[in-house]
């Protein structure tokens, strides 16, 4: 087979960038900043390279590298995308130099450790949007929570400690059951087709293949971990805890990236491999979905922090990605992964801008401000547009998914009900109340503290260059969605068609 | 021109961007304003023209599609960008940018000297995108991006003065209000897209529409489609059950009450019930409950109006109550008479809100007509403009209101029963009586106000001949819809305009029962004849004798203190829904469920493996003997059972 090293360079740039980061000595601070944003770059471009080579008209894996690793496990390091994980891996690239960027001043701490972990997390979310080998995939799965635990443990805020120990458990408990999970998968690819074999691809041909009852602890398994990560209520506690006490970049990843990872693996793994266990429990997971899309709103709106409101508000945007992926119809699937990227970009940009007001007053509780519409307008304004990115309002990102995921729903075989819609969709109104509220609280009005006056200052031009990049991209999707869902198109029918496939004496 | 159509979505787009961007360094009201202003007064001169083109086109070709670029194609749906300009479209166009520039124009001048000036001007630009979106899209997804995009700059705009107070509360949280309201409606409206497009297979009006018209298609199901698109129009168009949200709009600027809330926005649910005529009228329960809401909203508002003492408040629950009339036309089946009603009230009622601001503006910005008072020869051209809005909307005889009124008065007769026709008639005979009652309290009768504080002085003309344009077009703009009775072999050429939208529907439609021309005019008779008395008794009342309606206010204390607190809507609303949820999301949801019962769980299982973990380090204790006693212990017990079981 042709091989394509461009995936490889892709991925090894952060690693031998966090490497080379070493080397550099702890003075020098500026020289460290820009290296890590150089890196970034470097590899937003990479994926650049790879986004216009990319045929979306080929269902098939793109750009594979394969290079046997352990012969006797017949384990490869196999990397390929196709246009779903195209498109994350470029929202992945997308979103580092943003936050390299957005702590450009805040984090003063240990900046080479930082850089050093920002890049090997970079290179960990890759690493996962990219391997075919199931074997491989659990590694950068794992590997991405180490960098992540230090930047919450290190970087982070008060809590801090419980915070990161909390999400790494939660994280833990989930890795381990897919771990067995894989290793028994593994196995059973031997005894069926006289191999042991890790590769995805093949793997695809063996899981639906699998008893029933078996297929449904292996399902669950994979299911258990992916739902963790997303996360799913009522698995969700985790993240409220880890949002707030991480640092500002660590929010934007935590929420634009991570959280993505659980999803994607659902989609890659649980539906494909498990396709018969996937149908069954389709409804149950759509139930606790939908209780995830409401309750997070409900949650959310009582917060009196920001950031966790916005944390909480991911809760409910992503029981929305988790209930298309599981109405298994084109539309819905294809709103789920578009919906993937709207919330990266939008609940990003809404913790960016938290945190630029967080870095000027230290404060994040809602009831210390008010009022600052007279102090800072254009903070204000993009607040205003990040927020309505967030309820959906048709023009911006948000609506394109959320559409797509309520319209496939309803007429989703799989579910064949429309009341999961009539449930989920009363979202669409919480999310309303719960942005506009804080939006209110914190923008208009009088100005409630004349510290406010002295503390803030409207955006700086940097604020400026990290925003609008995003804002572009919110607009764009919103109004000229196709570019984005072409690319996932045959990509997502061919995870359909996989399931069907197996599935079909399911639905006579 | 037909073709041009996308220019007078664009224009405004444009001029929202740049009074947006660089309105604030501008600075100067005159370019900011004329800029504003043009857009969409240019977009109305296109609009003008593509009407000339369609009007001069044989009747089956005046519907025509513009098509942009495709907006969503996934899978089985297309949706385009694509304007749909047909009669019905080029009517709602013409009134929106019409009336719209008329305010734009008088903003310059009630704006002049704010802060905002700018701001104001790109969101009003941004409103007549959005509702042009609304009026001209072909197909669902697009009329549901200007329904939102509406519902977004109602936002903005009634919380232009985001750092007042307004009556309790403060006017973010109006706005607020206005959204979330609005967006319980919208909720509904999505529900009915995903039921069409299961349905039909497509969101496309043509396509759905020629597709409910022969498809065998069950009652309920229509039934089912038209509840869920109604609920939306409920919300968008203020009525029972969520129009609390559109008294409490009037913290908005007051050009924005008359553009927004009174004359374009909240017509926009009229509009999309008619449009989706076809649907409506294949589900004929529906039919009955758009009726019957429509009645009861026009009723309700009305008794509310009779003792409101803000004037914006006044006129805002006459705009309810004047929405409930259009559904009620559209609920008998009388789709163009409801259309008809949207544009004179545009007209009269955007009179009588740039009127009251007029007036607001001459007051040193109050608003309590019992503290006004005889403000007729301070300001002429306002009371002028002012009186004749007012006969309008009580429909006197001549006036526009009276055509659009009457007609709808009648099909209520005819399609729908006596008792329909007779609460239409005592809500007419309301309106007439609290709209004197506002023009009595504010122009005639003693100077209630301080004059050491107060100058009352007449508008310039900036704001007054836009009350001149549309006092005139209050008067003959009726006369483009004078009923059969009248015309004779030409019919009623509003009608006939209209016609070809709805003759689907109206083949479809099976009520109307036949009925003599001396019933119409007997019937006409009578409802002037009310509306007439009322307004005697409203002046003698409120000019000559005051004690009276204190009389009257005193003896039904009861029923006076339920009008002027609004039947306790917004209360019993806090107290059954909107506390529950806050309190229940904080209470049991957060700090319960989340803080206690998940975090307890996961907490608990690391205590209980810490705890457990502790127990077993003990046994690790590094000393040699003790690991040598357990040793022996073990030896001991491998050896007796190894002897029992032998």
């Amino acid at each position: 087979m042709e091989q394509n090293l461009l995936l490889t360079y892709l991925l090894f740039t952060p690693i031998v960038g966090s490497v080379l980061v070493l080397f550099f000595k702890k003075e020098q601070i500026k020289i460290v900043r820009w290296f890590g944003l150089f890196i970034s770059l470097v590899a937003f471009i990479i994926s650049l390279l790879v986004y216009f080579n990319f045929d979306s008209t080929k269902s098939e894996f793109q750009f594979i590298h394969q290079v046997i690793w352990i012969s006797s496990l017949n384990v490869s390091y196999n990397v390929g995308v196709d246009g779903i994980s195209l498109l994350l891996v470029l929202l992945t690239t997308f979103l580092t130099p943003l936050t390299f960027l957005s702590t450009w001043n805040s984090i003063e701490k240990n900046i080479k450790m930082f850089t050093f972990s920002m890049l090997f997390l970079e290179a960990g979310m890759l690493g996962v949007f990219i391997s075919l080998d199931i074997f491989l995939f659990y590694i950068f799965w794992e590997a991405m929570l180490i960098p992540m635990y230090f930047i919450i443990g290190i970087w982070g805020g008060e809590k801090r400690i419980y915070a990161s120990i909390k999400f790494f458990i939660y994280t833990m408990v989930g890795s381990l059951l897919m771990l067995v999970a894989i290793i028994w998968l593994a196995v059973y690819a031997s005894d069926i087709t006289g191999k042991f074999t890790t590769n995805l691809l093949e793997l695809y041909k063996v899981g639906p293949t699998i008893p029933h009852q078996i297929q449904e602890w292996m399902f669950g398994a994979f299911f258990l971990s992916f739902a963790i990560k997303v996360p799913l209520f009522p698995l969700h506690t985790w993240l409220p805890d880890a949002h707030v006490e991480a640092p500002t970049a660590g929010s934007v990843i935590l929420a634009g990236v991570l959280l993505k990872m659980g999803t994607y693996g659902i989609l890659r793994y649980c539906l494909p491999l498990f396709p018969q266990s996937a149908i069954n429990f389709a409804p149950l997971i759509s139930v606790l979905a939908i209780i995830g899309i409401i309750y997070g709103a409900l949650v959310s709106m009582v917060q009196t922090d920001m950031k966790k409101l916005v944390a909480y508000s991911s809760v409910s945007h992503l029981g929305f990605v988790v209930l298309g992926t599981f109405a298994m119809t084109v539309e819905a699937v294809q709103g789920a992964v578009i919906q993937m990227i709207n919330h990266g970009l939008s609940t990003g940009a809404l913790f960016l801008l938290v945190g630029m007001i967080y870095e000027r007053t230290h404060r994040r509780d809602i009831a210390y401000y008010g009022g600052i519409a007279r102090i800072v307008p254009l903070y204000s304004v993009a607040l205003m547009i990040a927020s309505l990115s967030s309820v959906g309002l048709p023009g911006l990102n948000g609506f394109i998914g959320e559409f797509l995921i309520l319209l496939g729903t309803f007429k989703s075989p799989v579910l064949n009900s429309w009341w999961y819609t009539a449930f989920a969709a009363t979202g669409v109104i919480f999310a309303a109340v719960y942005l506009l509220w804080m939006y209110q609280r914190v923008v208009f009005g009088e100005v409630k503290n004349p510290e406010l006056q002295k503390q803030l200052t409207d955006l700086t031009t940097r604020e400026y260059i990290v925003l609008i990049p995003i804002f572009i991209f919110i607009v764009w999707i919103g109004i000229y969605p196709g570019t984005f869902l072409d690319l996932t198109d045959l990509s997502t029918k061919s995870i359909l068609q996989q399931v069907s496939t197996f599935t079909f004496d399911l639905f006579k | 021109m037909i073709n041009l159509i996308y220019l007078t979505v664009l224009l405004p787009l444009i001029g929202f961007l740049f009074n947006g961007l660089f309105g604030s360094k501008i600075k100067n009201e005159k370019v900011i304003g004329i800029i504003g202003s043009s857009t969409v007064g240019i977009a109305f001169l296109v609009t003008l023209l593509a009407f000339l083109e369609t009007l001069n086109l044989p009747v089956e070709n005046r519907s025509n599609t513009v098509e942009l670029f495709t907006w969503l194609n996934v899978a089985g749906l297309n949706i385009k960008f694509a304007y749909l300009v047909d009669q019905l479209s080029l009517t709602m166009s013409l009134i929106v940018t019409g009336v719209g520039f008329l305010i734009h124009v008088y903003s310059i001048g009630y704006m002049h000297g704010d802060k905002g000036f700018w701001r104001f001007f790109s969101y009003l630009n941004l409103f007549i995108f959005a509702m042009m979106n609304l009026v001209l899209g072909d197909n669902f997804v697009v009329l549901f991006l200007g329904w939102e995009g509406v519902g977004l700059c109602s936002y903005l705009l009634i919380g232009f003065w985001y750092d007042r107070k307004f009556e309790k509360g403060t006017v973010p949280e109006a706005a607020k209000k206005a959204f979330v309201v609005n967006r319980i409606g919208d909720f509904g409206f999505l529900l009915g897209m995903f039921l069409i497009y299961y349905t039909f297979d497509s969101l496309n009006f043509s396509e759905v529409f020629n597709k409910a018209a022969s498809f065998p298609v069950s009652e309920a199901t229509f039934g089912m489609i038209a509840i869920f698109l109604f609920i939306g129009a409920t919300g968008k168009s203020a009525q029972i059950p969520l129009f609390v949200w559109l008294p409490d709009a009037m913290a908005g600027p007051t050009p924005v009450s008359a553009l927004i809330h009174a004359a374009t926005m909240v017509t926009a649910g009229v509009y999309m019930v008619s449009r989706a005529a076809i649907i409506f009228v294949s589900a004929p329960t529906v039919m009955m409950v758009v009726a019957v809401i429509g009645l009861l909203t026009a009723l309700m508002a009305a008794t509310i109006g009779l003792v409101q003492n803000d004037i914006k408040k006044v006129l805002a629950y006459s705009t309810v109550s004047q929405l409930g009339y259009m559904f009620l036309a559209a609920g008998v089946g009388a789709f163009s008479a409801s259309i008809f009603h949207v544009m004179t009230h545009a007209f009269f009622k955007a009179l009588l809100f740039l009127g009251a601001g007029s007036v607001i503006h001459g007051m040193h910005n109050e608003q309590n007509i019992q503290r006004y008072g005889g403000l007729k020869k301070y300001m002429p051209r306002t009371y002028a403009t002012f009186f004749v809005a007012t006969l309008a909307i009580t429909g006197i005889p001549g006036l526009s209101g009276f055509f659009s009124k009457d007609e709808i008065l009648w099909y209520s007769y005819a399609n729908g029963g006596f008792i329909f026709w007779f609460i239409g008639v005592l809500t007419a005979m309301m309106t007439a009586f609290y709209m004197f009652r506002l023009l009595s309290l504010t122009f005639y009768g003693k100077e209630r106000f301080d004059h050491h504080h107060v100058h009352p002085h007449e508008s310039s003309s900036v704001m007054t001949v836009p009350l001149i344009i549309l006092a005139v077009l209050s008067v003959i703009g009726g006369y483009i819809g004078i009923p059969e009775v009248f015309s004779g072999e030409h019919g009623n050429q509003f009608h006939n305009w209209l016609e070809p939208v709805y003759a689907p529907a109206i083949a479809k439609l099976k009520t109307f029962g036949s009925h003599t021309h001396l019933e119409e005019i007997l019937l006409m008779v009578v409802s002037v004849a009310l509306a007439l008395s009322a307004i005697h008794f409203a002046i003698k009342v409120y000019t000559k004798k005051p004690s009276i309606a204190e009389n009257i206010a005193g003896r039904f204390k009861s029923i006076y203190n339920l009008l002027l607190n609004k039947y306790f809507v917004d209360e019993i609303y806090e107290a059954a829904i909107i506390q529950p949820i806050q309190k229940g999301s904080e209470k049991v949801l957060w700090k319960f469920t989340d803080n206690i019962i998940i975090d307890g769980a996961v907490n608990g299982v690391a205590k209980l493996i810490d705890t457990g973990s502790g127990f077993i380090r003990k046994i690790q204790n590094g000393v040699a003997q003790f690991y040598a006693l357990i040793m022996m212990v073990g030896i001991a017990v491998v050896l007796l059972w190894v002897i029992l079981t032998l």
